[in-house]
């Protein structure tokens, strides 16, 4: 078997960034896909920014099937009977390099592991790696059922679901705290109504989260994104809860689709796919040792994803880190040494980058974000007293002060929400 | 919409093999049965008391792995090419 500098697992965006950071260095890759095709087993809410994406395929919206350009957020509260937005729109987002995009991840990975492949890289699609090349717990390579392929240097990026670390004595299990899971469904519309009904021009495209009565009060949240002609629909909620309050996703979204305003959004739609994925949620807690002799870890595999309440971010971190494992192994490969102390420069380089200093910054957002207020509490409260402020029942009106007070009560104590904002201002 | 009428839209290539079992020893006396709201595809039925299982729908998610407190799930990737196959994802 012809012997491979490094061997990548997994052709999302992590593994395809340290692929591609790899090949353009002159080192020889060979990638491992499990699905027919790179993106055949993902999914994603829709949403990513594009920074890093633009550093290594510069304009890449240009080739890219991206389906629109994100220059609207929307972030609303819900109850069974309301809806109170916060709706963003920004001229400063509407023109290139832009800020965020709406993708789809069967098409957009397929794309970009065409162009690693373009930079030399071999991509062989429809194989499992199944388990390390281990020799005196140096790691030398990967088996693919019977075979075995050695290289100097493995990087891991299989996504959320990721074992090889926990076999490689990286990590411990997972529990269903650190986890949320995520489901989806792509809704097909004629790229014309989506347009009128989201107020869209041409490649423009919306970002909407949703709070409160679509996950039951439980952590988590609804979301809508508009594709050209399809939208992608979904709710995400900690593992955890769904499991306490025996909850189940599958219902969460069909009382997500009934709801009111959601409703009137996807009317006449066709649901076209359905899917399913877990994302890393506890940041730092969960995170595990990113290298051992031989091997690195990315992107999801490592759970290096950032949630602030307001954004739940992966493929950028996913993306930041496969380039920082692929300068890693070139400088390793310089030297001819991959041992732990030669692979620590990947971990010293998300921490000068933005990766591991967010994830230290919002190193408390995760627990702070399990506080069941704020998908209770907060959204009913809010929409209670937008209801309250614009209902005219032919009696005096109360003062706002007291409208205010009046939807605290029996919700929330002052102690509550002092409390609330406290935490709030430190984790977030 | 039903579990069947979604999963029937989306595209699986169903392997012979099959790659997540249960072990049926730990799974019985599991008063949780965590796994029944873990998945998402609705793999996971309860029959006459005891947990019924089919991977034809899994989505490789992973979640019921997590979920289950008895170490009672054997998973491991359906092999390279077959399961779930996302067209938009």
């Amino acid at each position: 078997m012809e012997k491979f500098d490094a061997i990548v697992v997994g052709a999302g965006p992590a593994g395809c960034a340290a692929a591609y950071t790899m090949a353009r260095a002159g080192v020889k890759v060979l990638v491992f896909e499990r699905g027919k095709y790179a993106g055949a087993k993902n999914m994603w809410g829709g949403a990513f920014f594009g920074p890093l994406m633009h550093e290594l395929f510069p304009d890449f919206w240009k080739e890219a099937p991206v389906e629109r350009f994100i220059n609207r957020h929307v972030i609303s509260f819900l109850t069974p009977d309301d809806s109170l937005a916060l709706d963003f729109k920004t001229a400063h987002f509407a023109h290139p390099p832009y800020n965020g995009f709406i993708t789809l991840r069967a098409k957009f990975d397929r794309w970009l592991a065409g162009k690693v492949e373009q930079a030399g890289v071999l991509v062989a699609t429809a194989l499992e790696v199944d388990d390390l090349l281990l020799q005196d717990s140096k790691v030398k390579g990967v088996k693919v059922g019977k075979e075995e392929f050695p290289a100097d240097v493995v990087v891991v990026a299989e996504g959320a679901n990721s074992l090889l670390p926990l076999k490689a004595g990286l990590r411990k299990e997972f529990s269903p705290q650190d986890m949320k899971q995520g489901v989806k469904e792509v809704i097909r519309l004629p790229q014309k109504t989506i347009e009128e009904r989201f107020q869209l021009q041409g490649e423009e495209g919306v970002a909407m989260e949703f709070v409160g009565s679509c996950t039951r009060g439980l952590p988590g949240g609804g979301f809508l994104y508009t594709n050209k002609d399809s939208l992608s629909l979904g709710i995400v909620v900690q593992l955890e809860a769904l499991l306490k309050h025996q909850v189940k996703t599958l219902d969460l979204i069909e009382g997500f689709k009934n709801h009111p305003t959601i409703r009137e959004y996807i009317r006449d739609g066709q649901t076209v796919e359905y899917s399913a994925h877990l994302i890393p949620v506890s940041g730092l807690k969960m995170m595990p040792r990113l290298f051992a002799d031989g091997m690195l870890v990315t992107g999801d595999a490592a759970a290096l994803v950032l949630g602030t309440g307001l954004i739940l971010e992966g493929a950028n971190l996913a993306m930041a880190s496969g380039i920082a494992a692929g300068q890693t192994v070139v400088q390793a490969r310089e030297k001819g040494d991959f041992s732990p102390a030669a692979l620590q420069h990947y971990e010293d380089l998300l921490k000068e980058q933005f990766v591991l200093k967010d994830l230290h910054t919002f190193r408390e957002a995760p627990q702070f974000l399990e506080n069941e207020r704020i998908y209770q509490a907060y959204p009913q409260m809010a929409c209670e007293m937008a209801r309250k402020i614009f209902e005219n029942d032919g009696k005096p009106r109360p003062k706002t002060y007291q409208i205010m007070k009046g939807g605290l009560q029996g919700k929330l104590s002052l102690w509550d929400l002092f409390s609330d904002a406290w935490k709030a201002r430190r984790a977030i | 919409m039903k579990i069947e009428e979604k999963l029937a839209l989306n595209k699986f290539d169903i392997d012979r093999e099959v790659h997540i079992t249960l072990e049926e020893a730990k799974c019985q006396g599991c008063d949780l049965t965590p796994c029944l709201y873990a998945c998402p595809a609705e793999c996971y039925v309860l029959r006459e008391s005891h947990v019924t299982f089919s991977y034809e729908g899994c989505l490789e998610c992973g979640s019921c792995r997590i979920a289950c407190p008895k170490d009672a799930i054997r998973w491991v990737y359906p092999r390279g090419g077959f399961g779930i196959c996302y067209q938009y994802g």
